[in-house]
């Protein structure tokens, strides 16, 4: 895959003005108000059923809140795997790199056209470069027609040490941000494959700007952008 | 963590490697290794933190703090705790996933019955907890057979008999 500039480009500072989060009742948890998950919730409420996809961290909140919707909730955390030490190969010059083609025949292995709606937060923003494109094609695969994916995108504004949030859906346009923390133990899958988050949490990668998230999801039908105040940028696609 | 009361609950010791198909008509702990499948339709499993198991799952109700690769189908509950790995589809009346669980599968909630209403319970850092009953207490009786067996830490050994694979 060819390396793109921009994802190189990262100037932000870290800014908390402008913040819409609070305070929520959980520990170590924010709420905000979602546009792009309101829009998604017309959805998710409109129909009986529907095959929904969560990539984020695994959130038993979401799990509830689309069980009682009457869907079926699939859950796979793509960040945490992508972090699988295993996956981390030579190549021909002699570098680490990741084996994305490894990573793809372990992960996100549904048929096509086997989900409605694939909520995707704000995977692409801290996943390893390499992998985000392939991701992206492989989640249009996997999204039926007229299928919507939610995802999350920070501006520069948001600076480099932005942390990396997990949303829980509370309400239909209200999400409950948590930390992702790092585990300090390394979890060894009933396979033996190792899953651990990265020692120090998991960093931004690059910022996406409107045309790079136009040019991310062109394969798809249509793109709606939600500007929010918090440095975010919420956009839902239609395959 | 609640340690099973060995006087009415099977237990597979932390050492105990076991391949093949397990069923019974009591509960069973299991904090050794199985691979295959597990039956105990009407009575409960408990997978012990070190308990690792690739296995197709059928039970009434199913916690898990330890690995778990396989399908899980129970009648009335399935309890991910904190420390869980699981990987494979779950179908249950009723799903409490705590914070810090890892699952990667499908939910399937299943409505069956009349009291089956649709209810995912939820144990979060806020403490709250579902209402779903626990596992009820079980009479004697557990017929297993299995591939292979070893080691120790059995409370109450269950009948195991040769399978071949």
């Amino acid at each position: 895959m060819a390396t793109h500039s921009f994802m190189r480009l990262f100037r932000g500072t870290s800014v908390e003005e402008g913040q819409s989060v609070r305070p929520s009742p959980h520990k170590h948890r924010l709420t905000r108000r979602s546009s792009g998950m309101a829009e998604l919730a017309r959805i998710l409420t409109s129909q009986d059923t529907l095959c929904v996809l969560d990539i984020g961290s695994t959130s038993a909140t979401n799990i509830r809140y689309l069980t009682e919707l009457g869907h079926k909730p699939y859950s796979e955390d793509l960040l945490d795997a992508s972090t699988d030490p295993s996956l981390l190969v030579r190549d021909e010059l002699g570098q680490m790199s990741l084996d994305g083609k490894r990573f793809l025949s372990e992960n996100l292995t549904y048929p096509a056209a086997q989900f409605d709606v694939v909520m995707c937060w704000n995977l692409a923003d801290y996943m390893d470069e390499t992998l985000v494109k392939p991701v992206v094609a492989r989640l249009w695969s996997a999204l039926k027609p007229g299928g919507a994916l939610l995802a999350f995108f920070h501006t520069q504004e948001a600076g480099i040490d932005a942390p990396c949030y997990r949303y829980h859906i509370v309400s239909p346009d209200t999400l409950e941000m948590q930390h992702i923390e790092a585990r300090q133990d390394q979890r060894k899958g009933p396979v033996g494959s190792t899953q651990n988050a990265n020692p120090g949490g998991f960093r931004l990668q690059r910022v996406f700007n409107n045309r790079h998230i136009e040019n991310l999801f062109r394969d798809f039908g249509s793109i709606k952008f939600f500007l929010t105040r918090d440095n975010i940028r919420e956009v839902l696609v239609v395959r | 963590m609640e340690t099973p009361k060995t006087a009415d609950v099977a237990h597979i010791g932390r050492s105990v490697v076991v391949k093949g198909e397990l069923s019974g008509s009591e509960d069973l702990y299991v904090d050794g290794q199985v691979e295959g499948t597990i039956e105990l339709k009407g009575n409960s499993l408990t997978i012990g933190p070190n308990g690792q198991l690739r296995a197709d799952v059928n039970a009434k109700n199913v916690v898990v703090h330890g690995k778990l690769e396989g399908n899980v189908r129970a009648t009335e509950r399935v309890e991910l705790k904190k420390s869980a790995v699981a990987v494979g589809d779950i179908f249950s009346q009723r799903i409490a996933i705590e914070d810090g669980a890892y699952f990667k599968g499908k939910v399937d909630i299943q409505k069956d019955t009349p009291k089956a209403a649709t209810e995912t319970a939820i144990k979060s850092d806020s403490g709250r907890v579902s209402e779903a009953n626990s596992a009820e207490a079980v009479p004697a009786g557990v017929a297993a057979s299995a591939g292979t067996s070893s080691g120790a830490g059995t409370s109450k050994t269950p009948v195991i008999e040769q399978k071949k694979f």
